[in-house]
């Protein structure tokens, strides 16, 4: 009896929880268009979240893409169709590995540094201090975050998949002799426009979903070293819940 | 002192907190144009006053009217007009820390005004030659000291000429020079700008030698009031605790608990 009471009362939580989040984004929303007039703070923000992920992101998207290259020639080497890795490296860097990885990344280098970076203006009054100085902390500071996220990741999801393609290429047929001609028309006959969308949506959802939950976490973080740890934790473990199982959900409404 | 007119009119104020009453029926004026301190042990509500002063929390009952507006009924838009007249100094300074001196003293007129350049950099040099720290107009606020950080955080507060300037907890954590340069400084701010000063504090000897008149609080009530002399000559129990530093008293040394030798014989099981 008590666990159908406690399982209830999580469920409550969880729903209420839920609701604070959306009413957080839609009041994120509402600010955005006098935030876009002082587009200056966003472009900082776009530098934090975006050029400073950079490295990690063109690190990861090369190696994911050399895996690619290798697994993708065993399995269609079986059939004989190693000609066709080009098409299917691409097909899986466009649509899942690139939105999907880079949204993990994003939620680790730039989601971290936000909750962080939002908790500890929390815990040492600088939000505070802006409401006294008739400042809205959320239109100075977090909507502008939350946007250079929004802008960033679909950016960083496509140099992602561009490197990740290159690393197919360079495994596929520098290393493993793939026609190169081949590789390359048979990529652009097989990837249409509707796998590229899918993958331009998929990591414009993750970038709104990494932000938010990254700015929502820092912006209501316990004002104490502990609250703010706990909300950096927080963001990487929801982050990823929530870009896998959105992923999910895009996926099969793609198909 | 009744004559004067008040800038901060608290009426049987009740405010509580998850269901325990921080205050209940309190009456408080803060006269214009002069330094109010207002002590009190820890816990008695002082920061929590501050807070209902400056409308970041609301009361439950009663009436606060501060500059003429009703705090109870202040909406969103009046609360952000009214905060314009106002400075508040944060216990440590809350400077934004990814700005340096001069932007964190410009950031109210960049964010509220549309001065030119030359007027915003005149405005802030001013304020921070007032506090004696245009020099270090080009730091960055990691580079500061706790004193030193106050004194910018002070410029930053004045730099759109408020009418009430409140400080929370200004003394604490300072060394003795850079807490006289704090205390001189909310006496000369006070009587050369005109403004009206409010200082949360429980530093009894420090702020005694700046305040006009002192509130005394404790156990979310008004228990005494008066100028610091007054204050020091005042007979009741309550008060010669908290201005001689006395452990025990009205003001009990224990927190309350059950029978100390019942709980040390208690068996382990009992806890």
């Amino acid at each position: 009896m008590n666990v159908i009471k406690e399982l209830w009362q999580s469920l409550i939580d969880g729903l209420v929880g839920l609701g604070a989040v959306v009413r957080f984004l839609l009041r994120l929303v509402v600010l955005t268009p006098s935030a876009l007039l002082r587009f200056d703070l966003i472009v900082q923000q776009i530098y934090n979240a975006g050029a400073l992920s950079l490295v990690i992101i063109m690190l990861s998207g090369l190696f994911v893409g050399m895996v690619l290259g290798l697994q993708g020639f065993q399995l269609l080497q079986r059939f004989g169709s190693e000609e066709s890795l080009g098409v299917a490296a691409t097909i899986g860097l466009v649509k899942e590995l690139g939105p999907v990885v880079t949204a993990l990344l994003f939620a680790g280098r730039a989601g971290t540094a936000l909750a962080s970076e939002l908790g500890l203006m929390r815990a040492t009054d600088q939000l505070s201090a802006m409401e006294m100085m008739a400042v809205d902390p959320i239109k100075r500071v977090v909507v502008p975050r939350f946007l250079g996220g929004v802008i960033a990741m679909p950016l960083l999801a496509g140099i992602f998949s561009l490197i990740g393609i290159y690393g197919a290429q360079l495994i596929g047929v520098q290393i493993m002799h793939v026609d190169s001609g081949s590789f390359w028309s048979q990529m652009r006959a097989g990837v249409g426009l509707t796998d590229i969308n899918e993958g331009i949506v998929k990591s414009i959802i993750f970038g709104v979903a990494c932000s938010l939950i990254a700015v929502y976490e820092g912006y209501y973080a316990t004002p104490t070293a502990a609250g703010v740890g706990r909300a950096t934790t927080r963001t990487v473990v929801t982050s990823a819940v929530v870009i896998l199982f959105l992923d999910y959900l895009l996926t099969a409404a793609f198909l | 002192m009744n004559q004067e007119t008040s800038i901060v009119e608290i009426r049987n104020l009740g405010y509580s907190v998850s269901g325990r009453a921080i205050f209940d029926g309190l009456d408080m004026d803060i006269p214009r144009g002069r330094v109010t301190a207002v002590m009190g042990p820890s816990g008695t509500g002082k920061t929590t006053l501050l807070r209902l002063i400056t409308g970041q929390v609301r009361a439950d009952s009663g009436t606060l009217q501060v500059a003429g507006e009703d705090m109870r009924s202040l909406r969103r838009a009046g609360l952000y007009v009214l905060r314009r007249r106002m400075g508040m100094l944060f216990q440590n300074g809350a400077l934004l820390t990814d700005l340096s001196v001069f932007e964190n003293v410009a950031f109210p007129l960049r964010e509220h005004t549309d001065l030119p350049e030359r007027l915003v950099r005149q405005l802030v040099l001013t304020k921070l030659q007032a506090v004696g720290l245009r020099g270090a107009a080009e730091l960055m606020p990691a580079e500061l000291s706790g004193g030193m950080s106050r004194r910018v955080a002070l410029a930053r507060a004045i730099v759109m000429d408020p009418e009430i300037l409140i400080y929370d907890e200004p003394f604490v954590g300072l060394d003795p020079i850079s807490m006289g340069v704090i205390l001189r400084l909310i006496r000369r701010l006070n009587d050369t700008l005109g403004l009206t000063s409010i200082v949360v504090s429980h530093d009894v000897r420090e702020i005694s030698t700046v305040a006009d008149n002192v509130f005394l609080l404790s156990g979310g009530k008004v228990v005494a009031r008066g100028t610091p002399q007054e204050l020091r000559a005042n007979p009741s129990e309550v008060v010669r605790q908290f201005v001689g530093g006395l452990a025990d008293g009205p003001v009990p040394f224990h927190y309350p608990a059950t029978d100390y030798f019942g709980e040390l014989l208690a068996r382990g099981e009992d806890h």
